[in-house]
């Protein structure tokens, strides 16, 4: 586009209008910076599809590559290059990018322009995690991530803000800075290479593969998050802003997920085997037990946050079984769990700018005040149960499908997703829209507006989408995903 | 000893440095204190005009002069650049916050550029004695600068203690000299790097030598466990004196260790004597540094302490006595030395006439007062924690790999964790400015120079951490080019 490199424009786009964002100051000129940012999200959205019209699906590797050099003390590179996996992230990512500025538009009144150009900031960064086949590059987007977000959660929180940005920011600061540690020792034992594919090629003892594979697994697990390293994630979404919740569970936790499929799998490959039994068992525990606790929750931001770590417990399920219906289906179910949160989590920024609660027991019979919004959240809440026909499904039953080819016990430990996904959802969706009216606030509610049907409907309408026809997915996906299952088959020891 | 006029070209930025001294001590005698700015701006012409003769030795063979008792080469030039520019800032951010206090006087300037002379010769020393005379030079004025304040008891016991504690470390760092003397009858570094080499030295006396140097080192660096003047001099000097010591002294002590452990004593056999010493200095100074400063709430002190725990991270590039290593700890204290004229200045910044902006408590809300100095600030915060994309990054980045590369994964492994625990009080200060609401709302004054200075700063911080790769390059060939390492 324009002449420029795509990857380059995707990564950077966002992040320069942001910058533009925030210059227009002070809050007198919010209009103009809720406009700005509009802008920059759907222009970084528009030069991303490009990448998807482009994108070769038939030929493995990497697409889009730039190259250039960057550090050369330490041969670090500004090596850029994506493959399906990373083509799906970007889009997502950017897609949330837009939906995130237009929810915020009357919501945030206070500092407008941060707020925006933080959002911006934060996608530009991420789709460069997304693009990054340098490790030190990679690194880099993958932390300064962490600064907009503890900005995000600490200045547009809810009450108990300032925890919970803290917790978010340390807990994930420790993983990655272990995770620092290790890529160090690869450059060193690669005999001075931070380039990704180098460290794909390279002989590693198994020793300290287990080594760099704990290490990694201490960054990727804290944000995926695993139990039970998953304790910030229910802190922070109940606090963010609605804006930081979407894009928290709908990109940050995919950052995880992603780490796994991009550095843990192809570097250390032996490691991931030897060791998959305990993520396995990890990714099961968060399937069946966070279940459990999401069907205890009072508070429905928190419960949806539980939900996500139940449903990224299918994510790291499926990459760990090594098998292609599992590695697809762990894709799909990241693609699909971003809109589908994304989407629960506006639902309730939409209950909450009204009534300034997020308590279940504070709700009842919204059906009755706000039909339009129960029909779109009925079919988040189908979704995130796991419904056929939408997104939900797809990932779960080829993640289901492919455990199954392993063994059976896995099998019928994840099948209960089924059960308590649809028994949590459903009955907090029970509680809060069915029923009678049962109080003045509740009776006083208005129904969604232009703004907000424009943002579900596009949420509802991917969902649908991807659910009855996802072929363009695995498409996309195939040959990626079949390149690294041949490259993590083949020992490096 | 033969004098030839050739013996001057390495020593011109100290010689015009040491006549400007002298002429602006004398010339602001006829000075009144309506026109004392014409002090000011002589000493900035004098620094930068130093930077700038400095800066042609740049890039050069080292040149021995006045029988090897004064060395000009590329590193030296560099660090003399870097010592007269951030003296210079600090000058800058420090001329609003003088006047009020009664300090914006002839002394404190003619202190500060005695100190620099002090400095340039550390950098440029070449000999035992030489480098004791530079170091003398900058402590002395230091003390004095310390004590400027003189109806403040806070200063002038801050100022006590820096002097007998300097005094103590100065002490045993010419009897580890004396020690080193005795062992290879020398105290010109090349004639004792030869004598090492020659394995005729008595080794123990050497050894012996050896601890009582890096315990005068420790004292100069301020690390663990001889950190204890830190705090309180950083808190109980003015903190435009605080600015002067906690930046451009941290560059010409890089380049007293650098020449006498690195050169002097880097034979192989040495380095693994002082590794282990300089280990333990390294992670008590990080476990120290960091764990303490979390208790801290004044700005001042706290920053004292993170000092502390960044000179932990220093050594650890020192430690690895590889030339790589050496060159990730001169990127890394130049990059700490640009945070520090950043997070110190910003105090300055916002300190008014009779009203020290020093408490933590101070910054609160600062977002909403001023929201692009809260930007600099936080950009500082985060690259002190070594978040990327800032300079505190690379710099951290690169004294890992070091340690790494010689096969200490446990010591980068600590380092890190230490460096969470420090994330934690940065983040505070982070959290202070953007999360809490502000007490007050006037505007924060302040003059066109240091608010621009100030904005430079932040940018250089996070621009160096985008484009590392010049500074990088640059401290790495300074030191392969310049220093004599062994290995």
């Amino acid at each position: 586009m324009f002449g420029l490199a795509p990857l380059s424009t995707v990564v950077w786009l966002p992040i320069f209008a942001g910058i533009v964002v925030l210059l227009t100051g002070s809050d007198r000129n919010a209009a103009m910076a809720r406009w700005v940012a509009l802008i920059g999200a759907i222009a970084g959205f528009v030069v991303a599809l490009p990448l998807w019209t482009e994108f070769d699906r038939t030929v493995p590797g990497m697409q889009f590559e730039e190259f250039r050099p960057w550090i050369e003390t330490f041969n670090i590179n500004y090596h850029f290059g994506i493959d399906g996996i990373s083509l799906l992230l970007i889009l997502l990512n950017c897609f949330t990018t837009v939906l995130v500025v237009i929810a915020g538009w009357t919501v945030i009144r206070e500092r407008v322009s941060q707020y925006m150009a933080a959002f911006l900031i934060l996608s530009g960064m991420m789709n460069g995690v997304f693009s990054s086949l340098d490790a030190a590059l990679f690194y880099v987007f993958f932390e300064a991530t962490l600064i907009p977000m503890f900005i995000i959660i600490g200045v547009w929180g809810g009450p108990n803000r300032v925890y919970a940005a803290l917790k978010f920011f340390l807990y994930t600061f420790l993983g990655s800075l272990l995770t620092l540690v290790a890529l160090i020792y690869l450059y060193n034992a690669s005999g001075g290479s931070f380039s990704l594919l180098d460290y794909y090629a390279m002989p590693i003892p198994l020793a300290a593969q287990i080594l760099v594979f704990l290490a990694f697994f201490a960054a990727f697990a804290v944000k995926v998050p695993m139990w039970p390293v998953h304790t910030w994630l229910p802190d922070a979404h109940v606090e963010a802003p609605t804006g930081g919740s979407v894009v928290l569970a709908a990109i940050m936790l995919k950052l995880g997920a992603y780490g796994f499929i991009r550095l843990s799998l192809p570097i250390v490959p032996d490691a991931s085997q030897y060791l998959a039994p305990l993520v396995i068992a990890l990714s099961l525990i968060a399937v069946v037990y966070i279940g459990l606790v999401a069907l205890v929750q009072a508070d429905m931001k928190k419960l949806i946050a539980y939900s996500s770590i139940s449903h990224m417990g299918f994510v790291t399920l499926g990459i760990f079984i090594f098998n292609p219906h599992g590695l697809q289906g762990a894709v799909v179910q990241m693609v699909s769990h971003g809109f589908v949160s994304g989407a629960l989590f506006l639902c309730v920024g939409v209950l909450y700018d009204r009534m300034h609660s997020r308590m279940i027991a504070d709700y009842g019979g919204v059906v009755n005040r706000m039909p339009v919004f129960a029909t779109f959240f009925m079919l988040f809440a189908m979704a995130n149960a796991g419904l056929p026909g939408t997104s939900g499904f797809v990932g779960e039953f080829l993640v289901i499908m492919g455990t199954m080819s392993v063994n059976f016990w896995y099998t019928l430990a994840a099948a209960t997703t089924l059960i308590f996904g649809a028994a949590y959802t459903l009955w907090m969706y029970k509680r809060v829209v069915f029923g009678e009216v049962t109080n003045d606030k509740v009776s006083a509610l208005s129904d969604v507006n232009g703004r907000e049907i424009l943002i579900l409907g596009l949420l509802a309408l991917t969902v649908l989408a991807i659910g009855i026809y996802p072929k363009p997915l695995t498409d996309v996906l195939g040959v990626s995903i079949t390149g690294l299952l041949e490259h993590v088959a083949v020992s490096k020891l | 000893m033969e004098f030839s006029m050739m013996d001057l070209a390495p020593a011109l930025a100290e010689i015009f440095l040491l006549a400007a001294v002298c002429i602006i001590l004398v010339a602001d005698l006829f000075i009144s204190d309506q026109h004392r700015h014409l002090t000011y701006w002589a000493t900035q012409i004098t620094l930068v005009m130093t930077a700038l003769i400095a800066a042609g030795g740049a890039g050069s063979e080292p040149v021995y002069a006045f029988s090897g008792l004064f060395v000009g080469d590329a590193f030296s030039s560099i660090l003399k650049v870097g010592v007269c520019l951030s003296v210079a800032a600090g000058l800058v951010y420090s001329r609003a916050y003088l006047g009020p206090r009664g300090m914006y006087r002839g002394e404190y300037f003619v202190l500060a550029l005695f100190a620099t002379l002090g400095m340039l010769v550390m950098v440029s020393a070449n000999h035992f004695l030489t480098l004791y005379l530079g170091l003398e030079l900058l402590s002395l004025s230091l003390y004095a600068m310390v004590a400027l304040a003189r109806d403040s008891a806070r200063s002038t016991e801050a100022a006590m203690k820096y002097f007998v504690l300097g005094a103590l470390a100065s002490g045993m760092l010419l009897y580890g000299m004396s020690m080193i003397y005795g062992a290879t009858a020398s105290l010109e570094i090349g004639d004792v790097i030869a004598a090492v080499q020659s394995g005729q030295s008595n080794t123990t006396i050497l050894k012996f030598g050896l601890v009582f140097v890096v315990a005068g080192i420790g004292f100069k660096l301020g690390a663990v466990p001889f950190h204890m003047w830190v705090p309180d001099v950083y808190h109980g000097a003015p903190t435009a004196v605080t600015l002067l010591i906690g930046t451009a002294p941290k560059l010409a002590a890089f380049a007293f260790v650098a020449r006498l452990l690195v050169e002097a004593l880097g034979a192989e056999e040495l380095v693994v004597e002082w590794r282990q010493m300089l280990v333990l200095l390294s992670v008590a100074s990080l476990i120290l540094g960091n764990v303490v400063a979390i208790a801290q709430t004044n700005l001042k002190r706290m920053l004292a302490y993170s000092t502390i725990s960044h000179m932990g991270f220093l050594l650890l590039g020192v430690l690895s006595g590889t030339a790589q290593g050496y060159g990730a700890a001169m990127f890394y204290v130049s990059a700490y030395v640009i945070m520090a004229l950043g997070a110190f200045g910003m105090i300055l910044l916002m300190s008014r006439d009779g009203y020290e902006a020093e408490e933590l408590e101070d910054l609160k809300g600062l977002n909403q007062r001023h929201p692009w100095y809260a930007f600099i600030m936080l950009v500082m915060m985060f690259s002190m924690a070594g978040v990327p994309p800032t300079v505190g990054f690379w710099a951290k980045l690169s004294v890992l790999q070091a340690v790494v590369s010689i096969g200490y994964v446990w010591l980068a492994v600590l380092a890190v964790l230490m460096s969470l625990i420090g994330a934690f009080y940065y983040l505070r200060v982070v959290k202070l400015m953007y999360f809490d609401e502000a007490p007050q709302r006037e505007p924060i004054e302040a003059g066109m120079d240091s608010r621009m200075l100030l904005s430079v700063n932040g940018i250089a911080v996070l621009a160096l951490g985008v484009v590392p790769g010049a500074l990088l390059a640059t401290c790495e060939r300074a030191i392969t080019l310049s220093l004599r390492i062994a290995s």
